[in-house]
């Protein structure tokens, strides 16, 4: 059953997939740092965890411990599975969706239970880890470099949501809002531009 | 004298995708009045009109260039968009408090067409996404120019000054009309 379940998420993702372009930053410095680069150059992947994290702070303190955990582990779990099985496809429409659901989830304030929060996180991580993995491995040192990344994610997480979560009523919460407006709009247009591009 | 082979690149299209995205809003004279429109009138509105008007505005703008993007016509883009500033300078000039969901559908109406207009002009050889959130991120910053300019409000001598900024934001408007029918 759970085999059949994990081949049908697998046709699933070969059905929206389009070939990998993307592929590791070299930094010079090593395949750690050029993980921890690779989050700070890929747009698709700093705009989720930045939603993420402001959603998380949003919805308090708990729910931010629950996603700081969920997402860098969900992503290295996913980043895993894309090294050994995913080696040749991005999933561009899904991790578009990805940070455009969250950053409408962040403008709307949606008030979320905190195991929501973490199902969000550990779905998103799951994702654009898949898409890392698969990115890292042409590269070599895909674990490293993968480890690299997971920490960055991890560090910019802990810093946002701390940083929402104790944020006063009033106008810094409504900035965060209009972030979250901000990152939605960019991934509706980037979801024109993907289409246009398939058609 | 024994060089390795450079493997590293250059990761192109990036800093010129965003910066592109950002320049482009401010290119339009059009664009860029009613977007300081909208913020003023939402200053002239006050809490919660201040910030959802904000709020609103990208995700809907975004959706018209989404229409423009998959193919979906509007008629009449740059009449809506003439229209547009018109229609928020003669608000603020006019101080006009309608309820929040009337200013919201108002300002919602005409993202349409900016969004479309606007969009969809990615510049070759661009990341598609940083120049979306450039573009975006633009747009946003023009609000808030209005909002900061709107805060002058509070003042007698200042609200004279943001009904006459809405004037002119109409009178502009008028021009933009005039030329797009012409």
């Amino acid at each position: 059953m759970a085999t059949a379940a994990f081949r049908g998420m697998v046709a699933l993702f070969a059905l929206v997939a389009a070939p990998a372009h993307a592929h590791l930053v070299e930094t010079g410095f090593g395949a750690f740092y050029d993980g921890i680069a690779h989050v700070a150059v890929t747009p698709a992947d700093l705009l989720v965890v930045v939603a993420l994290a402001l959603l998380a702070g949003q919805c308090g303190t708990q729910a931010a411990r629950y996603a700081l955990f969920a997402l860098p582990v969900a992503w290295l779990v996913g980043g895993a599975v894309g090294a050994r099985w995913l080696s040749a496809a991005a999933l561009p429409l899904l991790t578009t969706l990805s940070f455009a659901i969250a950053g409408s989830l962040v403008a709307l304030n949606a008030r979320i239970r905190d195991v929501g929060v973490a199902a969000l996180a550990i779905a998103a991580g799951l994702l654009h880890g898949l898409v890392n993995g698969a990115t890292m491995v042409p590269g070599g040192s895909a674990g490293l470099a993968l480890g690299g990344a997971v920490c960055a994610i991890f560090f910019l997480m802990a810093i946002l949501a701390a940083e929402v979560t104790a944020l006063p009523a009033g106008w810094p919460r409504i900035v965060v809002r209009v972030a979250g407006s901000w990152i939605a709009a960019s991934g509706l247009l980037m979801f024109g531009w993907l289409v246009r591009a398939a058609g | 004298m024994a060089p390795a082979a450079a493997l590293a690149h250059e990761e192109t299209g990036q800093a010129a995708g965003f910066l592109a995205g950002l320049s482009h809003p401010v290119s339009g004279l059009d664009h860029v009045l009613a977007m300081v429109a909208v913020g003023l009138w939402g200053a002239v509105l006050g809490p919660p009109a201040i910030w959802v008007l904000p709020v609103a505005f990208p995700l809907v703008m975004a959706l018209g260039g989404l229409m423009g993007l998959l193919g979906i016509p509007v008629p009449g883009v740059e009449i809506g968009i003439a229209v547009s500033a018109i229609v928020l300078g003669a608000m603020v000039l006019a101080e006009a408090r309608p309820s929040l969901w009337i200013a919201a559908a108002i300002v919602a109406f005409f993202a349409i067409f900016h969004g479309h207009a606007h969009g969809r002009e990615l510049p070759e050889g661009t990341s598609a996404l940083l120049y979306s959130l450039g573009f975006v991120v633009a747009t946003g910053l023009l609000h808030a120019v209005g909002i900061l300019l709107g805060g002058a409000h509070r003042w007698a001598v200042g609200r004279r000054a943001v009904r006459v900024a809405g004037g002119g934001v109409a009178a502009a408007g008028l021009f933009f009309l005039w030329r797009a029918i012409a």
